[in-house]
């Protein structure tokens, strides 16, 4: 998955789609925001999500965050490696600190979201407050 | 929002800004847990004043004192400092704060900036019938702390003042990088440290909290905001006020039973603490570590035998400790060590367990 296919929700979620199944984590920027993520709550494999319910919740020392599902489907895969180093999420947001996996119910969801320079105008917007 | 002095310095150091009690002031410089290791390890510069510094002069300013505070104020001698509680009738808190006694008939009080305005009022109201001016000089004051191992290191940089002689507790006056100060061997971290008092303009104390963080540099000391300073104090059981006190709940209940001292005479609170302690306790307030994963936070709802009781009443993941803590209100049948009981987050209950408090102690003697 190339961080320049990915798409990205308001709320600081990526999205990468291979064929019918979407990988997804938060963005760089979210990590920063976030600071050390000591704790991540999975979603469990086989449950079902819906476009912008929460699916999962990471937690830094100071705050708890709930991430949303950018696409409806249901978790085949979970990033279990997040359990002992929740810290991957910081270290490497767009790879090695992937969530888990969704089998997209309806791919045209995608179209949905902002590519990657859409969300990099979507930053340059909120930095500049 | 207001501004302390050393304000500038923040936005140099490219502090995150937050609105903390009507101030603004830094929530991080280089991160959370990075500032918060520096102070265990090395050391970190915190700008603090917000805090309040409200001032009794006059020659019933100790029996002003004594009547508004929990502790025994007659005990301290020009230097010294104790932790004390001022009380509601009821025993609980109206505020937690530092009593320095600067010479006989005048003494410095220093309060939670959340408090100040309520401290004020409360104090003129209670005890201006003493023969005492009481003065809130806070606008006029800057406040730093130094906090960690090597903060003594760094401090004495900038002064001659020996500050090996200044025991925990205790404080001094004088020159630091020109300015008087009042000198405190004091802290809200749980290590070894010094806050420092004084009055200038913005530009001399912004000069000075550059400088400590440049000569910082040196011994890896960093500045640190807010967020390091919470999780500090709670690895350090330090109470805070709104969360683990308040008007609800007593001293003895707090678990500051060592900040009561019931024969010194009669103060504000003293029968209903009597009270309780011949009828006995029936909570109290514990610290408690995660043994389910999952970290428990302030508001937390806190579940024994299935039933609601209490929330919790501080809780991070420590950064130190490197585990899930919290403290909260138990009954007092349920706060042995060891004892488990069941914290609500979001749609779990995950168990944890009374552990000993501190959470975290410094090896350093002087603490």
């Amino acid at each position: 998955m190339n961080i320049a296919d990915f798409r990205f929700t308001k709320e600081h979620e990526w999205v990468g789609a291979e064929g019918d199944v979407a990988g997804i984590g938060i963005s760089d920027y979210a990590q920063k925001e976030l600071g050390d993520v000591v704790y991540v709550e999975l979603p469990a494999l086989g449950d079902r999500v819906s476009q912008g319910s929460a699916c999962a919740n990471i937690e830094s020392v100071k705050a708890v965050s709930d991430i949303y599902a950018p696409v409806s489907g249901e978790v085949i895969e979970i990033n279990e490696a997040l359990e002992g180093k929740p810290e991957l999420i910081n270290q490497s947001p767009y790879h090695d600190g992937w969530i888990c996996k969704i089998k997209m119910d309806n791919p045209a969801e995608l179209d949905k979201l902002m590519d990657k320079a859409a969300y990099d105008e979507y930053l340059k917007g909120i930095l500049e407050d | 929002m207001k501004k302390t002095k050393v304000n500038q310095a923040h936005h140099l150091l490219k502090g995150k800004m937050v609105e903390f009690c009507g101030w603004e002031l830094p929530v991080q410089f280089s991160g959370l847990s990075a500032e918060h290791l520096a102070v265990r390890t090395t050391g970190g510069i915190f700008d603090v004043s917000h805090m309040g510094e409200i001032f009794f002069t006059g020659k019933q300013a100790l029996a002003a004192i004594q009547h508004l505070t929990s502790n025994n104020a007659a005990k301290l001698e020009p230097g010294k400092i104790h932790y004390s509680g001022l009380l509601t009738e009821k025993g609980c808190f109206v505020d937690d704060l530092l009593v320095h006694m600067m010479t006989e008939n005048e003494y410095l009080l220093v309060v939670n900036a959340a408090n100040l305005d309520k401290d004020f009022k409360w104090m003129k109201e209670k005890a201006g019938h003493f023969d005492v001016k009481i003065e809130d000089r806070s606008p006029g004051y800057t406040q730093i702390a130094i906090q960690g191992p090597l903060a003594i290191k760094l401090l004495a940089e900038f002064t001659d003042i020996d500050l090996d002689a200044i025991g925990y507790y205790h404080f001094v006056t004088g020159k630091v990088s020109g300015l008087d100060m009042i000198v405190s061997r004091t802290g809200y971290t749980g290590e070894d440290g010094f806050e420092i008092y004084f009055i200038s303009d913005e530009e001399k104390a912004t000069r000075l909290l550059l400088d400590l963080v440049e000569k910082g540099k040196r011994y890896d000391i960093v500045p640190a905001g807010l967020g390091a300073r919470d999780t500090l104090r709670l690895e350090a059981k330090m109470a805070l006020y709104g969360n683990d006190i308040d008007d609800a709940h007593t001293v003895l209940e707090a678990d500051l039973a060592w900040i009561l001292k019931l024969q010194k005479g009669d103060f504000i609170g003293r029968e209903a603490l009597q009270k309780q302690k011949e009828e006995g306790l029936r909570r109290k307030l514990v610290g408690f570590e995660m043994i389910d994963k999952g970290i428990a936070r302030h508001g937390y709802p806190v579940y024994v035998d299935n039933r609601e009781y209490s929330v919790v009443t501080s809780g991070t993941f420590a950064p130190f400790l490197k585990k899930a803590i919290g403290m909260t209100y138990l009954p007092i049948d349920r706060c042995a060590i060891g004892t488990e009981f069941l914290v609500g987050i979001r749609d779990k209950q995950a168990l944890a367990q009374v552990i000993e408090t501190p959470f975290y102690k410094s090896d350093k003697k002087s603490v």
